[in-house]
């Protein structure tokens, strides 16, 4: 675990670059993880993204899938595709701040 | 009489009807489990049939076996769980009433979400070893098969059992490599996961191994088909695969009669507390093993810990104590990986897998995160342990349901 500088706030982070303390969040921090991942500009769609996340980890303790990002955030999967290109879960996950998705191993 | 009613005689419900049948007061309760099945299979084995390690007989028991005298066994479908009514229904309408209801319905593979995967290639060049009848499929096809493309294929998390593609995948380059035909079989792993290992201390002593087996990797693969006439599974961002010989672990999903009874989430996995083991949203349901939401791996030995401390839980609920919160996410498994050695891996909801000795500090015997051979003894008397031990409720000398930091190298 390091310490970093993004958006002018000093956060911890883990060796892939992912926030290890949720409370270090801000929407400003988003903004600069997102250029990380090649994200220039976060739109509301985004946000819509992002935010519900958020909301799923603190309520359930686990990132959602990308099926119940569709079935329950009501995010078609394509779209969440063309947001977040390439691994939109991992992606969107850097940028709200939580870990990234995976297994027991 | 008042009655605990549990749903599945699987790992889960079966340990469950043992730990009550023990501790309960039968002067006012009974116990009944239904289940539509006769077979009891010892799942952890289905990975071993391709290969030839196992056959049936080793994983195949009758449920009734294992169900202690003074509990009632009722072999039937469910058609509906009625919880406002606290009653089941069975498929010939019959109506059994309950007091407590503990869901213990698993969850398996479901081909059918992924299109084209039932098609042409189904149990020819394509198959699952999540199930007897696929894993015994896979055998016969290996038995001739000459070599080419094997791709071993994630659909979608989460999944019964983890660590069992990497398992396949080591087992495959050692089953071929013994065979002498190894050369002639590229093997490739395709998981919509960022890495085969994706915890930090796992990924720092392991992540060296598919290169060392000489097996690739496709990442961040999130299938949308397979197309089975030209060999290939394409992903919702249009990159593409081929193979020759497609195993895949499909997307796993609670029972249908999770969804048939509004009692699920989107994969028919039930919202549940994920430290009382009791649902969300009845408080005289209660829910252990694959069938919960909760994030612990879905897991033999995961349902194995939850049965200790849910048996407590619900002794505390029928005699109006509040609930312990005490379940930690502690799983423990084996990890085989060929030439007779395995890995072994002890967590929780917060600690990782990580190096170590198991379940005694310095003597172990069994090393955390390492290959070793006694590693694999274990893997391979686990089969005896479960049928004789563990789906009877017995405990296991030496390991606690909580997971312990003794021996973990935690920094």
């Amino acid at each position: 675990m390091t310490e970093k500088m993004l958006a002018d706030f000093t956060v911890n982070v883990n060796e892939e670059g992912y926030l290890t303390d949720p409370s270090q969040w801000n929407k400003e921090i988003a903004v600069a993880l997102a250029k990380e991942v090649g994200i220039e500009e976060l739109t509301e769609a985004h946000w819509k993204v992002i935010e519900f996340l958020q909301k799923e980890v603190k309520e359930n303790g686990k990132l959602p899938t990308i099926r119940r990002i569709n079935k329950v955030g009501g995010i078609p999967t394509k779209e969440l595709y063309q947001l977040f290109p390439d691994g939109p879960l991992a992606k969107a996950a850097k940028i709200a701040g939580l870990s990234k998705p995976a297994s027991c191993i | 009489m008042k009655k605990i009613l549990i749903l599945g005689a699987g790992t889960a419900g079966t340990m469950m009807a043992n730990h009550l049948n023990k501790k309960i007061d039968k002067k006012e309760w009974s116990i009944t489990v239904i289940d539509q099945y006769k077979n009891h299979y010892y799942q952890p084995g289905f990975l071993f049939i391709p290969f030839g390690i196992y056959s049936e007989k080793d994983v195949i028991k009758e449920k009734k076996k294992f169900i202690p005298k003074g509990v009632e066994f009722i072999q039937s479908a469910i058609e509906i769980i009625e919880a406002d009514k606290n009653q089941v229904k069975l498929e010939n309408n019959s109506v059994i009433k309950y007091d407590v209801l503990i869901i213990a319905t698993g969850s398996k593979i479901v081909p059918q979400e992924i299109e084209g995967l039932l098609d042409d290639g189904w149990r020819k060049n394509i198959f699952d070893f999540y199930t007897i009848e696929g894993s015994t499929a896979l055998r016969d096809k290996f038995k001739d098969w000459k070599g080419g493309k094997l791709v071993v294929h994630l659909a979608e998390m989460p999944i019964k059992c983890p660590v069992a593609p990497l398992e396949f995948l080591f087992l495959s380059d050692w089953f071929f490599t013994k065979k002498g035909i190894r050369k002639n079989v590229d093997i490739t792993y395709v998981t919509p996961l960022g890495s085969a290992f994706t915890k930090p201390r796992a990924a720092s002593v392991l992540g060296h191994m598919l290169d060392d087996k000489n097996i690739k990797i496709v990442p961040n693969f999130n299938i949308s088909h397979v197309d089975s006439k030209n060999n290939k599974i394409v992903s919702l961002d249009d990159k593409e695969v081929e193979y020759d010989l497609l195993v895949t672990i499909p997307t796993n999903m609670g029972d249908e009669v999770i969804e048939r009874s509004g009692l699920g989430d989107e994969l028919n996995f039930v919202p549940t507390d994920k430290h009382t083991l009791q649902s969300k949203e009845y408080e005289n349901i209660f829910v252990i093993g694959d069938a919960t939401d909760i994030p612990a791996s879905k897991a033999g030995s995961v349902a194995h810990f939850e049965g200790e401390i849910l048996t407590d839980n619900i002794l505390n609920f029928i005699n109006n104590k509040p609930l312990e919160k005490k379940f930690d996410g502690h799983a423990n498994c084996y990890i085989e990986s060929g030439y007779n050695k395995a890995f072994l891996i002890d967590f929780n909801y917060d600690v990782e897998p990580v190096e170590g000795t198991f379940p005694l500090p310095v003597v172990g015997p069994f090393s955390l995160l390492k290959e070793t051979r006694i590693n694999h003894l274990g893997k391979m008397a686990f089969k005896h342990i479960y049928w004789n031990l563990l789906l009877k409720g017995i405990p296991i000398p030496g390991i606690p349901p909580h997971m312990t930091t003794k021996g973990k190298k935690l920094n």
